[in-house]
């Protein structure tokens, strides 16, 4: 742990601000979330950092509470998601024959609708509120997961250990969790990290369309549809959620390829 | 002297490793290592895993595996100095001047391209023949070393071949560009025994035919002095014995050569079969699903409690697939099993636990067979728990108990199966086992992949845990030094069907039949000209050919 590079370092420390503004979002922020304080579209000044939005609300305050409610259902759905994908894809793994069918076929089913369509289908039938919106993130990017696990935990189960376990008469939930489980961890804590950054982008793409969080909540995809039209103008409040949206998947991507890079082989890794 | 072709002076040989968790650290593989090597003759190297006897071997082409780096010394190919060459001068000695035979041939060869394209490749890449005389010789070669219709061959694809045919064409590849100097890296380990030898006779003639050097690279010091004129003995990157092959083997000076030439040398007394077989098995015809060809053909075999049944075999004769069907992993289609007097589920889903405890299995390979995530008190406890339900300090006494038995200690429960070399892996194997506290062990193959030495000393713990424990061995394994070593009956397995079957000093003396005859005389031993003699008095080829 005490070898980070410098990447990785500057991934964590990014990705540790962030997650700590969303965290303690109203010790922080300065003024309420739907408070107007100024005129529109102000620019930065020492009384309002990043200038104020559309309405005159103090932007530096959205983007802090945008960023709470961005992370919050990102984080939620990547959970949902993994939780799903994996123990799907580890059953299929293991179970093999006509429940591997069953579960693979379905989830081919599912991946050949756009995810951003069905999900578009899906929300304007249903009510759109946080659980619903993480519910139909998580399960739609479930499919992904489960494929990945599937791929991995097929290599494993073929291996003398879990033949060993088998033999012993283990049950299924022990060989799931004890053989397997640990073993295809560090492709999956990688492609964590990846997963998390597109449902970043999935929940702002949502806002953004007018599906995902209703004003006036504020999320950064909101903010990017509240501020469009003042880019015509020349004013940059639209521009600050998307910087914090590719600051965000840089550092968590830099974090995800350390930790790639440090479980892939027990050799020390490549590159170092 | 005056025909040197190789000579390394004083090599040093170093690689930089990434232990987890810590700093990279330097070590060093070959220490001051200095050979010689005249033209026409072969140089054996010897010595166990990572006595750096393969890295040697590479350096005659200066090339070092995976980070490793000749860091000393001189390496002379020809009177000149090949370590300072740059890409393009090492480019034309390699595949040119030099060759190199590697160990697995089945991962060597491009399976989607013909065997003679690939032959031949090197030689025309270097321009050291047209492609008409190239194939012309590359058939020469295929008639020397004796592959069959030499003339369309090369036609086949790889897979279309035996392993012995293959590796036999990659000695041809490597003979094809007329190299001074061919390195072969343990050509013949992955081979059957029986196959072995025809490779190893094949290569020995071809050697002395086209008056080539050759570096031989092997951990098997029997087959060794069959083909090499002088042998290096190598230890942990250190010469410890250099000097003809007549000496080393019949006056071996220092004390690691003589346990080299006296491994296996353990005294084992035949015990009598009892009236009460502890497993029985009756009539087993077994295949695989999806297949219309039976693997095993009415086997019957049975084994007395606290008694060893050697299967012996060559691989595919179907002595895995008999334990797969013994330990319910393989229905058979049918027959029957009995174990400890009552008959056994013939799916392993539908056994009681009971009986799982009482059979246990142990791997060849121990590096797949535990969990790298799991340490060794996790691996060995689990057995404890799962069947005794023990927990907290009554499981840690039992596990410590058992480390001791295996002869390893407490010091070892908390390290992971990475932290062990192979014969200790294999010992936690063993206590996994033994754990269970079973009647019956199959063990598959479980000395096939560790040095002699080692092996050697995991077959005396097995006897020994045999007398304490009274467990009954099913043992696995195509060599035959090992089934002298420890069996009390055998068990001879040939294309499915067992060939013959008795108590050992029965089954080990004459009359034989041709097949077992053959296994017999396939087993390198440790005297000079002894694959001569095997090669003229032979009654049967091998299956391989």
């Amino acid at each position: 742990m005490r070898n980070i590079p410098i990447s990785a370092l500057i991934g964590l420390v990014f990705t540790g601000v962030y997650f700590l503004m969303a965290i303690f979002a109203p010790l922080i922020a300065p003024y309420g979330l739907a408070e107007i304080v100024g005129d529109v579209w102000e620019p930065s000044s020492s009384v309002h950092l990043l200038g104020t939005d559309s309405i005159g609300r103090d932007l530096l305050t959205r983007m802090i509470y945008g960023g709470r409610t961005t992370i919050f259902i990102a984080t939620a759905a990547t959970m949902l998601s993994f939780t799903t994908g994996a123990v799907l894809g580890f059953l299929a793994a293991t179970v093999g024959g006509w429940v591997d069918q069953a579960l693979s076929r379905f989830v081919d089913l599912m991946m050949a609708i756009p995810s951003l369509i069905f999900a578009l289908v899906v929300l304007s039938v249903m009510p759109v509120t946080i659980p619903v919106l993480i519910l139909v993130m998580g399960l739609l990017d479930s499919t992904r997961v489960f494929r990945l696990a599937r791929a991995v935990a097929v290599d494993i189960t073929v291996m003398d250990y879990v033949e060993a376990a088998q033999l012993r008469g283990e049950g299924r939930i022990w060989i799931i969790f004890r053989e397997i489980l640990p073993n295809a961890l560090s492709p999956l804590v990688a492609e964590m990290g990846l997963r998390f950054i597109f449902m970043v982008l999935f929940v702002s793409t949502l806002s953004f369309l007018g599906l995902g969080v209703q004003p006036p909540a504020a999320d950064w995809g909101g903010i990017v549809k509240e501020n469009k039209d003042g880019i015509v103008y020349g004013i940059a409040a639209a521009l600050w959620p998307a910087f914090a949206i590719a600051t965000l998947a840089i550092s968590v991507n830099l974090v995800a390829d350390w930790v790639l890079n440090r479980t892939t082989s027990l050799k020390g890794g490549r590159g170092g | 002297m005056a025909d040197t072709l190789l000579q390394i002076n004083g090599l040093k040989i170093e690689a930089t490793v990434f232990p987890p968790g810590e700093p990279p650290q330097d070590i060093t593989i070959v220490d001051g290592v200095s050979l010689s090597l005249e033209k026409g003759r072969v140089l054996g190297l010897i010595g166990e895993s990572g006595a750096g006897k393969s890295t040697i071997g590479l350096s005659a082409m200066a090339y070092g595996r995976g980070g490793v780096r000749i860091t000393g010394g001189e390496v002379l190919v020809n009177g000149r100095d090949i370590l300072p060459l740059g890409t393009r001068g090492l480019r034309a000695l390699r595949g040119a001047e030099v060759t190199y035979v590697a160990q697995s041939a089945a991962a060597a060869f491009n399976p989607a391209k013909k065997l003679l394209e690939q032959v031949i490749e090197a030689t025309l890449v270097h321009g050291r023949a047209s492609k008409r005389e190239a194939e012309e010789r590359a058939i020469a070669l295929f008639a020397k070393l004796g592959l069959p219709e030499p003339e369309t061959f090369g036609n086949r694809y790889p897979h279309q071949v035996s392993g012995g045919q293959l590796q036999r064409a990659m000695t041809a590849l490597a003979l094809c560009p007329q190299p001074d100097l061919v390195i072969f890296d343990e050509p013949t380990t992955a081979l059957d025994v029986t196959t072995q030898i025809d490779v190893l006779a094949a290569i020995k003639e071809a050697i002395r035919d086209t008056g080539v050097a050759a570096l031989y690279i092997t951990h098997d010091l029997a087959v060794v002095a069959q083909v090499s004129d002088d042998i290096m003995v190598l230890q942990s990157g250190r010469t410890v014995e250099y000097g003809s092959t007549d000496q080393i083997i019949n006056h071996p000076q220092e004390e690691y050569t003589r346990a080299l030439v006296s491994v296996r040398s353990i005294e084992h007394k035949e015990k009598l079969p009892t009236d009460a077989p502890v497993l029985r098995v009756k009539n087993i015809t077994a295949r695989y699903s999806g297949t219309q060809f039976d693997v095993l053909k009415g086997i019957s075999v049975d084994l007395s409690p606290g008694q060893t049944l050697a299967v012996v075999g060559e691989s595919g004769s179907g002595k895995s697939t008999l334990a797969r069907v013994i330990t319910g992993l393989l229905p058979p289609r049918d027959g029957t099993i009995e174990f400890a007097g009552r008959t056994l589920a013939s799916d392993q889903k539908n056994r009681p636990r009971e009986d799982l405890r009482e059979l246990q299995m142990i791997y060849q390979m121990a590096d797949v067979a535990m969990n790298p995530r799991q340490t060794v008190g996790t691996i060995i406890g689990r057995p404890l728990e799962f069947y005794f339900g023990l927990r907290g300090a009554e499981k840690r006494r039992r596990i410590i108990e058992l480390l001791d038995e295996i002869e390893m200690g407490e010091a070892f429960i908390d390290r992971y199966p990475a932290e062990l070399s192979g014969g200790q892996k294999q010992r936690v194997c063993i206590a996994r086992a033994l754990a269970a506290k079973p009647k019956l062990i199959i063990c598959d193959e479980v000395t096939s992949a560790l040095d002699p030495l080692v092996a050697d000393g995991i077959l005396k713990l097995l006897l020994n845990l045999q007398k304490v424990e009274d467990v009954a061995y099913l043992f696995i394994t195509h060599d035959l030094a090992t089934v002298r070593a420890i069996a009390d009956s055998i068990a001879v397995m040939y294309r499915g069907e067992v060939v013959r079957y008795g108590p050992k000093s029965e089954v080990l003396a004459p009359p034989f039949d041709d097949y077992t005859d053959l296994l017999l005389s396939s087993v390198p031993e440790m005297q000079l000209g002894w694959l001569e003699k095997v090669i003229a008095t032979r009654k049967m080829e091998s299956a391989g050919n």
